[in-house]
């Protein structure tokens, strides 16, 4: 199984110094994610989820230990390495969409193109972002701020957006928590159907019927990692849809 | 990141907030547009004072009389009386390549016409004085030679005397009464307009200088000599010589000091001029200190973009950007209101400098240079203003920044 590992974490710690003090954030975690996973990070505040969480983007490097992503060691890389590596293997999404205000949904997921290694012109821009932008079901809303779209278009945006360099991983923190239940489900079943296409997810989240819709669930505790198990009782998206009283007020 | 999309990126940025954008570059426009404004005017002045130095006539020295001290009080050049009109036939006679002398006594009188009259000028002057200063007439003619011989009551006046005491009728042949003696108009100056020092040089009644003496002031003196000398390689020499002539001929034992002042004509333009340089560099640094504050401005909005979008730098570090590419988005914007600024504070600048020409007749000169120098300086106010700010967007940590609200 090795050899399809996507995210390889060797006894990773991670320490910040406040002052005097030092916080063991995360105290030695080894975990492989295969291609085609799709994991739920679980645990309380101070779990040390977000800092793992952060070290798999590539956002933090670990004190100690190694991380291995797509089979190159990244854990030693600087700060612009590092900037290259996010753009080309991950794709973020967050709690709060943390999508650019005043900015048309395009122009939003055409963002990371910006930063690539290869140059498009504007019509290659503009086709390749409407093009995920359909994929999630964004279809003739290319041009609307995110001020103009629901809590559930907007975080279909930012996934469109992690989406768009065809990353290694899509890591999403707490991507419903900011969303009601009916659209929670939407965008786990798109999750879901992204897995189902074979893009690996990863997924912090506190909610345990939201880890439900995952394949695996991480949990940890104290910067350590207490439980790792397959979901025996996997939630299906479009089912549990089906089951809710209709009452969108996204459409 | 390409250079082409990280412009379109700061501009997009910068017409998100067009309001803000355009008064943060108010700030720069009110500067270069003050830049370009005062300097037009400095330099428009320092123009004027060089043509009205060019208008004394060409290799010309002046010859003022010295000033003395009688009981602590010095009177000045010119209150001494030392220049005699003997001094002036031993220049005239002695000192090589001096092709024209003119003895000057000058005092200021009521003047009168029928039931007319005015305060004027009343220069003393010799014939050749006309040709000296290149001052041509626009009507009648100079008094001559003849007539400073013999003292005749002839005179000569400026455009403003003449319009103020004839207003548009024909003096020449006109009876001018000064200190009730008639003095024939033979002729009307053209108009010269106001000197360096500022009076109206057109304000004038000109006669000969022995007239003068004998009818009007009464003097034995004369107030300064004018000197020409053929060509400009002559100045010098006869500059020397003119000083050793009349050190000579005043008796002044070596070592004391003159009772005279020699200028050439070199000298008086260089002290005109350096007043109005003086002039032109304190509008430019008054006006630059405002091209400051704009800057500061830039720099202050700069700042409070840089914390207001810190959660989209974070998602722009979390998608990929560089350090760089953030520092150079920045810079861009601040570049980009500070010389959009500048150029339109230029456009501002040479429209405010044509409207002070027009309606308040000041005029002014605006060199591509001081152009140019303010729109280079505009845009280094943006990139010296707009760097703090950009770096510290450049260094924001990307988790800090994502978390920030």
């Amino acid at each position: 199984m090795n050899n399809g590992a996507v995210v390889k974490l060797q006894d990773v710690h991670k320490t910040y110094r406040t002052g005097e003090m030092e916080v063991h954030a995360v105290r030695g975690v080894s975990l492989e994610i295969q291609k085609g996973e799709f994991v739920a990070l679980m645990g309380a505040s101070g779990s040390g989820k977000s800092t793992l969480m952060n070290i798999i983007g590539c956002l933090d490097r670990p004190t100690a230990g190694h991380y291995i992503l797509d089979q190159a060691d990244v854990s030693e890389l600087d700060r612009d390495r590092l900037a290259d590596i996010r753009n080309q293997k991950i794709g973020f999404v967050f709690q709060n969409f943390n999508l650019l205000s005043r900015t048309s949904a395009r122009e939003n997921v055409e963002l990371p193109l910006l930063y690539g290694p290869r140059d498009l012109t504007n019509v290659e821009l503009r086709e390749r972002a409407d093009r995920v932008l359909a994929s999630v079901g964004l279809q003739g809303r290319e041009d609307h701020h995110p001020s103009q779209l629901s809590g559930g278009q907007q975080q279909r945006v930012a996934i469109a957006r992690a989406l768009i360099n065809e990353p290694e991983v899509i890591l999403a923190d707490e991507p419903t928590g900011n969303l009601d239940s009916r659209t929670s489900v939407e965008i786990m079943g798109i999750f879901q159907q992204l897995n189902d296409n074979g893009i690996t997810i990863v997924m912090v989240t506190h909610e345990a019927d939201i880890a439900s819709y995952a394949r695996r669930n991480v949990v940890m505790r104290d910067g350590l990692v207490r439980s790792d198990f397959p979901v025996a009782q996997r939630f299906d998206a479009a089912a549990e849809l089906a089951r809710l009283p209709d009452s969108s007020i996204d459409q | 990141m390409k250079v082409g999309s990280t412009f379109n990126v700061a501009f997009r940025a910068l017409r998100r907030n067009k309001l803000r954008s355009v008064l943060t570059a108010l700030g720069i426009i009110i500067g270069v547009g003050a830049v370009i404004a005062m300097v037009g005017i400095g330099n428009g002045a320092k123009a004027q004072v060089e043509s009205q130095i060019a208008s004394l006539g060409q290799n010309v020295i002046l010859i003022f009389s010295g000033s003395t001290t009688a009981s602590g009080i010095r009177t000045g050049w010119g209150g001494a009386g030392t220049l005699k009109v003997e001094d002036a036939e031993a220049i005239r006679r002695e000192v090589p390549g001096v092709v024209a002398v003119s003895e000057e006594v000058a005092s200021n009188t009521q003047v009168a016409a029928g039931n007319q009259n005015w305060f004027t000028r009343v220069l003393g002057e010799s014939a050749d004085y006309f040709d000296l200063r290149q001052w041509p007439l626009a009507d009648g003619a100079p008094f001559t030679a003849q007539d400073v011989r013999s003292a005749n009551k002839v005179c000569v006046i400026g455009r403003t005397t003449a319009t103020q005491i004839y207003g548009n009728d024909s003096p020449v042949g006109q009876i001018l009464r000064i200190k009730n003696v008639p003095f024939v108009i033979t002729g009307v100056l053209t108009p010269k307009g106001l000197s360096a020092q500022g009076p109206d040089q057109d304000d004038v009644v000109v006669m000969p200088y022995t007239s003068a003496m004998k009818r009007v002031s009464g003097g034995t003196t004369l107030r300064n000599i004018n000197v020409q000398v053929g060509s400009a390689s002559q100045l010098q020499p006869a500059q020397q010589q003119i000083i050793s002539l009349l050190r000579q001929r005043h008796n002044i034992r070596a070592g004391k000091d003159d009772d005279f002042t020699v200028r050439g004509q070199q000298e008086i333009a260089e002290m005109a001029t350096a007043q109005s340089k003086t002039m032109t560099l304190l509008l430019g640094a008054i006006a630059g200190v405002s091209l400051i504050v704009g800057g500061i401005g830039i720099m202050n909005i700069m700042l409070v973009s840089v914390t207001e979008r810190t959660r989209e730098i974070g998602v722009r570090l979390a998608v990929g950007a560089h350090g760089h590419d953030i520092l150079t988005q920045f810079l861009i914007e601040a570049v980009a209101l500070s010389s959009v600024g500048g150029l339109i504070g230029i456009i501002l600048g040479i429209g405010a400098s044509r409207l002070l020409s027009i309606y308040a007749s000041w005029p002014t000169l605006i060199s591509t240079t001081s152009i140019a120098i303010a729109f280079l300086f505009s845009a280094a106010v943006g990139v010296f203003f707009g760097f703090y700010p950009a770096r510290k967007a450049a260094a924001l940590d990307p988790i800090e920044a994502l978390r920030y609200e």
